[in-house]
């Protein structure tokens, strides 16, 4: 089985790249809508601002192929703005819309504490899930945003708190998200990695 | 379940080493920057800093070829400045394999610099750096490897950094530097309570009891320390205890 990483331009594709590279599995980057198509196993990485990443995303094809692929029940895991785009819209970018897998809307985090959130944080399971077998409550994540998907999203299996608890990771069927970055978090992170391998197999 | 204190060791790099400056000047070789980051990520680091202390034309396709070396012995975030003055320079350093950049000289020269970095790559991957020195009851920014005043007062240069986009301020006491007196915990408190993102305190450190300093009364988010760890005169699990010990919270690897 091989991974197709979405390639729309701007991303922190190398490190994405190697993290599934050190676990043993084939990656090719995939840029146009016809390697979408043929994909076998999607990772949806992404940095930046909603409205370019969802607007390249679209002026490359690859949105409608996306929703194709999930309806085939091809797994797909969006990373950080990557699962951000699985939903409906942002607060980020006002009118502009998401991929819309889930109806919840992105949301910018409160003015109370410091952000982006930006360092390691633990999360907290709120239901079982393929993607996150295995994780300890001492295990730490990478995060680096400053909007999130609420704790209440209906994809959520797992919380993560500040000032305000959100949607750290979801899983709904094939389509998974992170919002903390697994390539860059260590041992943590390449057990998700793992598991999303494990569950795309 | 809160965010955890950051332990982050530096790299100063010239010509493709890792050297050792004390107070902004006199350098000494202390290894290759992959071998040293390898043994970092190893040993507990959250983060890693690399810097281009020359930054000289000359130099930087050796930078560029020391990133890509560092960067795939990690799997943490890594950050990487000097010598970024275009956003050319800093699409350069991220295809390298950085996850962030860090600029300074160049912010001051041009601040709308911050703004655009943080409209092309977020400003999770924008990191303002700035060179402390007290001056009377104030603290002034400086420039160009800590050698030259900005005029700037560093509280108002930090908020407007972060009110342009930057993520995170590195923030380095040249008094400090070098000088294993610890942190500047009363700067460090200052800018932290005067951003709204994130700070990192750099300069001073020697004992664990400095880290405990800076992240009680210095309220930084994360701290930086190079020589400290180079010369193997601490782990930073050992750190990492300490500090866990006395209710910091901080990443401890299973």
């Amino acid at each position: 089985m091989k991974i197709s990483l979405v390639d729309y331009g701007v991303s922190n594709l190398p490190s994405v790249e190697r993290a599934f590279e050190r676990l043993g599995a084939a990656v090719e980057r995939a840029a146009g809508p016809e390697r979408i198509a043929a994909a076998q196993a999607i990772v949806l990485p992404g940095v930046g601002h909603f409205s370019a990443f969802v607007e390249a995303l679209r002026r490359r094809g690859l949105a409608s192929p996306l929703a194709e692929a999930r309806a085939r029940g091809v797994p797909i895991l969006g990373i950080c703005l990557g699962m951000q785009a699985l939903f409906s819209g942002s607060e980020e970018a006002p009118g502009e819309s998401g991929l819309g897998f889930f109806s919840a809307g992105v949301r910018a985090l409160p003015a109370t504490v410091k952000s982006p959130h930006i360092g390691w944080n633990q999360v907290r399971p709120t239901r079982k899930s393929a993607l996150l077998g295995g994780v300890g409550a001492n295990d730490y994540f990478y995060f680096a945003h400053s909007y999130a998907a609420p704790a209440q999203a209906e994809p959520t299996v797992a919380a993560c708190d500040h000032g305000v608890a959100f949607a750290a990771a979801i899983e709904c069927e094939n389509v998974m998200g992170v919002q903390f970055h697994p390539e860059k978090s260590g041992e943590a992170g390449a057990r998700v990695l793992r598991n999303f391998l494990e569950a795309a197999r | 379940m809160t965010l955890a204190r950051r332990i982050i060791p530096c790299l100063d790099v010239d010509a493709g080493r890792v050297v050792k400056g004390v107070e902004f000047q006199s350098l000494r070789d202390m290894g290759d920057p992959a071998q040293l980051a390898a043994r970092y990520n190893l040993d507990g680091a959250d983060e890693i800093v690399l810097l281009d202390i020359t930054a000289s034309v000359e130099g930087r396709a050796t930078f560029l070829e020391t990133i890509r070396r560092v960067a795939a012995e990690l799997n943490i975030p890594f950050t990487v400045g000097g010598g970024i003055r275009t956003l050319e320079d800093a699409t350069a350093v991220l295809r390298a394999g950085a996850d962030k950049v860090t600029i300074n000289t160049a912010a001051v020269a041009r601040p709308q610099l911050i703004s655009e970095l943080a409209a092309r790559f977020g400003s999770q991957a924008v990191v303002l750096s700035m060179d402390v020195k007290r001056t009377g009851d104030s603290w002034e920014a400086y420039v160009r490897g800590g050698r030259t005043s900005s005029g700037l007062d560093a509280l108002s240069w930090a908020r407007e950094g972060a009110a342009r986009g930057a993520g995170e301020i590195l923030l380095t006491s040249i008094d400090r530097d070098g000088t294993c007196s610890g942190f500047d915990c009363g700067l460090t408190a200052a800018v932290a309570q005067a951003v709204p993102v994130p700070v990192i305190a750099s300069g001073g450190a020697k004992t664990f009891e400095d880290f405990l300093d800076v992240f009680r009364e210095g309220h930084s988010d994360a701290a930086l320390a190079a020589s400290v760890f180079h010369s193997g005169e601490h782990s930073i699990v050992a750190l990492k205890r300490f500090l866990a010990e006395r209710e910091v919270p901080v990443r401890l690897s299973a």
